[in-house]
């Protein structure tokens, strides 16, 4: 047997935009185990519910994360207004499915950037960036914001889109698609990308499901799970159906999230198309009593959100699990056997989001 | 192999336009939307204090006596929700950023001097207890 070697992996390396550290013992130059150690940026969110009242933690809720801003706020809205029985407006869901499914097409094209960037394709990698810039403009132009969009609120939305906006909103994504489609041809044919994905970091199905994976990562490995099928939103309407591969190595789940690219910028010309008329918002008087959950599928996975009020304006509990925190057991499984090299590859592979992770 | 797959796509970026501004000599972009900063009108405000009490941060001081609205621009997350509950109006959002800052600046804003109402018999009980901060507010708008 070799001798074993420990390499320490972050909390600060190239390839992490967030601190996670990863202990990789090595027999020669093959990872034998990953032990992962988080809390670098632990900030603290179950402790605030407490100083804040309900309608403010909309705004600490989309800091959770820069990249789903928008899906941590539309998680935490929906679980307190299934708490308190509030109807949201037919539109209103329609407006928040788009900015969703929006907020996806961008998550994905930074996380494949990211993916170039990690196995060292930088033309790939700022052409994936410069397209996301024009999904960010329509984010301000509809919302004022690019990032932080501040637009949700118990019972509705904030603000409405025009009819003149939307069909912008549908040009721009139907422009997009032609040169996102451009890129994935050199995700899905180029041999440099294949030499570095196909064959890395293989979990199967049966582990996958124990290590109760979620998102492009589960779905890679071939499980069929999408919070999206379940009901929230108008996926109902958009003939929505998960992209599934079975491979269960760093190309599947890059495959995975190249469709779902495409599929969300499909989704997003249908709402704009067939959108209804309507009220935006429904005005809300009471304060939360009780407790409920509810989950959403985020541009990494599903996100759990729990709610539990006592009749006052503060909530006396809040609690968010987030997709990352759930695939830290499936990047171990996935690095035990690959190359040191390959680590970096197969890291960016679950979509970490450590921010998320900690809260 | 890669120059082949993204071939188009590089020649289009290398002969074409830079996908960048050439900022600050071109200015940003900016959409009517943007959430830049708050302004206010000091001649709809009313003084009644609830865009201090729904900002999350606590960035906005209202002193009814002195008639003046003051906002902390490093601690405005810009989330508009001081406007969605303006009775009055008065809040609006800009759509360009304030100047950056070294050092944390509070913007304090002067309200019109109180209008004397017509019954000034039984409003002159209780103008007599806040005599000094009443006093005040006229000599410093006059100022």
């Amino acid at each position: 047997m070799a001798k074993q070697t420990i390499i320490p992996f972050g909390p600060q390396h190239p390839v992490l935009p967030e601190p996670i550290h990863l202990d990789l013992v090595l027999e020669d130059e093959t990872v034998v185990q990953a032990i992962p150690s988080i809390g670098f940026v632990h900030r603290g969110l179950e402790k605030l519910v407490e100083k804040k009242e309900y309608t403010e933690l909309m705004y600490v809720t989309e800091r959770i994360c820069g990249i789903c801003a928008f899906g941590h706020n539309w998680g935490y809205c929906h679980a307190v207004e299934l708490l308190m029985k509030v109807e949201v407006p037919e539109r209103a869901e329609y407006l928040r499915t788009l900015w969703h499914e929006l907020s996806r097409v961008h998550s994905h094209l930074l996380w494949l950037g990211l993916l170039a960037d990690a196995f060292g394709f930088e033309s790939l990698f700022q052409h994936c960036w410069r397209l996301r810039e024009s999904v960010l403009d329509l984010f301000e132009k509809t919302t004022g914001g690019r990032v932080i969009f501040s637009v949700n609120k118990i019972g509705g939305v904030h603000r409405d889109i025009s009819p003149e906006v939307l069909a912008e909103i549908a040009t721009v994504i139907t422009g997009m698609k032609k040169e996102v489609s451009e890129l994935i041809n050199v995700f899905v044919n180029d041999a440099s990308v294949k030499n570095r994905l196909v064959g890395v970091g293989v979990v199967t199905k049966e582990e996958a499901e124990d290590l109760c994976a979620v998102g492009p990562t589960a779905r890679g490995s071939g499980v069929r799970t999408d919070i999206r099928l379940t009901g929230n939103g108008v996926y109902d309407k958009l003939d929505f159906e998960p992209c599934i591969e079975t491979a269960g190595d760093c190309y599947a789940r890059t495959m995975v999230r190249c469709r779902e690219t495409i599929q969300s910028m499909d989704m997003v010309i249908k709402i704009c198309e067939i959108i209804p008329e309507g009220e935006i918002s429904v005005p809300v008087k009471g304060k939360p009593e009780g407790e409920f959950m509810a989950r959403l599928e985020q541009p990494r996975g599903e996100a759990f959100y729990y709610v539990k009020g006592n009749g006052t304006k503060n909530l006396e509990r809040m609690r968010i699990r987030t997709p990352t925190n759930i695939n830290i057991p499936f990047l171990c499984k996935s690095l035990e056997g690959c190359e040191l090299a390959d680590v970096p590859v197969n890291v960016i592979c679950i979509d970490p989001c450590i921010s998320c992770t900690e809260r | 192999m890669a120059t082949f797959r993204i071939g188009k796509m590089l020649m289009r970026s290398l002969f074409g336009k830079p996908a960048t501004l050439m900022y600050p000599v071109k200015p940003a972009k900016v959409t009517d939307a943007t959430r830049g900063h708050m302004t206010i009108d000091m001649d709809k405000c009313i003084f009644c204090n609830l865009c201090a009490k729904k900002c999350p941060t606590n960035a906005i001081t209202v002193d009814r006596n002195a008639r003046t609205w003051s906002i902390q621009r490093m601690k405005c997350i810009q989330c508009n929700a001081c406007a969605a509950n303006c009775k009055k109006e008065a809040l609006q959002m800009a759509p360009t950023y304030t100047a950056p800052n070294t050092e944390k600046v509070v913007d304090t804003f002067q309200g019109p001097p109180k209008e004397e109402k017509p019954k000034a018999a039984k409003a002159e009980a209780p103008a007599q207890a806040e005599a000094p901060a009443q006093a005040e507010a006229p000599a410093q708008a006059e100022a």
